[in-house]
């Protein structure tokens, strides 16, 4: 599956075919027929694949005894750590999922296809105003200060045009989230 | 009706609005005629009867079953019938009863009057007996929550306890047999909750969960599925529940959703959190055209 997605994000999602995926996953074209009866189809599997990847990781950190602040910290890390270390799962969100909206319309809409992960950063964004550490504020305008920044970010990554190594500007991206959700007296 | 003699019902008021006298007295006709006819309520302040609450205190007579409307208090500065505190009144009462049953929210854990600030001392009717009052009980104390509760409620209950001596009851005393269900069940809006479509007050359409309130997902009550005046209840008609069947009754802005970052802070009974934002985020992804539209134009 991370071969997919790195195809799909490196070659575009109308330039990949179906015989590209199934070489770099060493399968047979029929075989992969069995699997996916579409590109479409594989498509949409490979967005529920690596945002459950972010969405478990996100889960572990919701289930920690700590602050809402320290989750934000670590939530970076994490997400950084990924477009690091795994590109393609980031790369894939980026490039592919919100680039080609057509063909995620039918059995992706909305939430549909990253419902996971929406529901873990709606768990963080509710502790965190339950305990005050958050001020209360609509769902999508806080959702996107954090998905906004981290997805940015991981675009100027991508792109080459940073001074430093992506991780060094970690804490620096918390702390403005962190900043901008936090609850003022 | 083969009884010769018919149980005897006291109801008892105490520290009330009145709303429980009133709710009985709106029951289906039929219904309220079959009571009278195979009970014989032989006191109850708001209407013509025979006895006095005095004569009532000094008979030997037993008492079947002893209803009690309103909040009982031991403070004589705020409330006394006939220079006695309600307390008194009721534990003497109990001890002549065979079955007690708390009429409404307030009588069952304080209700409204429990929030009276100068007065701590107003409480519901197991926290204010002596347990020597209690000895001829025959059965737990049966709280019938609800402000005002549903009349046919306390007919159902008292046409049981007759029949069969005993009511299954829950961790509030409260008879599972109406209590079991939530407020939820039975209601008309169920398909908008389902596809989270909110609606407005006074409206056909859409659920008052999201934006009004509605307290139907975590109350115990079966007020969807007996309805009121036979025909209605308040979520059919428009009225976000309140919840007043629940001891946490009546909560601070009662017509609201309380929210953070615009995610419900509490989530219907027995669905974690976590589980019930994602259903309802995947919900949200759908517009159905049929309930998106009005039902009439
Ligand atoms: S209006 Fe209330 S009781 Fe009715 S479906 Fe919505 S939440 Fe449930
Ligand atoms: S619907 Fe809710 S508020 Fe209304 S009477 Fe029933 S329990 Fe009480």
């Amino acid at each position: 599956m991370e071969n997919s997605l790195k195809l799909f994000s490196q070659k575009g999602f109308y330039n990949t075919t179906i015989p590209d995926i199934a070489k770099s996953m060493k399968m047979s074209v029929g075989n992969m027929y069995n699997y996916f009866s579409s590109k479409e189809e594989l498509a949409k599997y490979a967005i529920k694949y690596s945002t459950n990847i972010l969405a478990s990781q996100l889960r572990e950190i919701n289930h920690m005894e700590i602050s809402s602040k320290e989750k934000i910290f670590l939530f970076a890390k994490m997400y950084f750590e990924n477009v690091k270390n795994s590109p393609e799962v980031i790369e894939y969100f980026l490039r592919v999922y919100l680039s080609n909206r057509e063909v995620f319309k039918q059995g992706c809409e909305g939430f549909l296809c990253v419902g996971e992960f929406v529901t873990e950063v709606m768990l963080l964004l509710d502790e965190g105003a339950q305990n005050k550490e958050f001020r209360d504020q609509e769902f999508f305008p806080a959702f996107s200060m954090i998905m906004g920044s981290l997805g940015g970010f991981a675009f100027l990554s991508g792109e080459a045009v940073l001074d430093k190594d992506i991780m060094e500007y970690s804490d620096a991206i918390a702390d403005n989230i962190y900043r901008a959700l936090k609850y003022d007296e | 009706m083969t009884n010769n003699k018919k149980p005897t019902v006291v109801w008892f008021q105490a520290i009330t609005c009145n709303g429980n006298t009133h709710s009985l007295l709106s029951a289906n006709s039929s219904r309220l005629e079959l009571f009278l006819n195979s009970f014989d309520l032989i006191y109850h302040p708001s209407l013509t009867i025979d006895k006095s609450l005095n004569e009532i205190l000094e008979s030997k007579d037993e008492i079947d079953f002893l209803l009690v409307e309103g909040a009982i208090s031991k403070n004589s500065d705020f409330f006394t019938i006939s220079d006695e505190t309600t307390n008194v009144l009721l534990n003497k009462l109990t001890s002549k009863a065979k079955y007690l049953v708390a009429v409404g929210s307030c009588a069952s854990y304080g209700g409204v009057h429990a929030k009276f600030e100068q007065n701590d001392n107003v409480v519901g009717l197991e926290e204010s007996l002596d347990k020597k009052s209690t000895k001829n009980l025959k059965h737990e104390i049966i709280n019938l929550t609800g402000c005002p509760v549903h009349p046919e409620w306390i007919i159902q209950t008292l046409f049981t306890l007759n029949n069969f001596g005993k009511m299954a009851i829950d961790e509030e005393g409260r008879p599972k047999e109406l209590y079991s269900t939530l407020a939820h069940h039975g209601c008309t809006r169920n398909e908008y909750f389902e596809w989270k479509i909110e609606g407005a007050w006074g409206e056909k359409e859409g659920c008052l969960f999201y934006d009004q309130g509605c307290r139907g997902p975590m109350t115990h009550s079966s007020c969807n599925k007996i309805l009121w005046n036979d025909v209605n209840s308040k979520t059919r008609a428009g009225m976000p529940c309140i919840g007043c069947t629940e001891t946490d009754f009546p909560r601070d802005n009662m017509l609201e959703t309380k929210k953070n970052i615009g995610i419900p802070f509490e989530v219907p009974t027995g669905i974690s959190k976590r589980a019930y934002l994602s259903i309802t985020g995947v919900a949200k992804t759908f517009t159905i055209d049929r309930l998106n539209k009005k039902l009439m134009d």
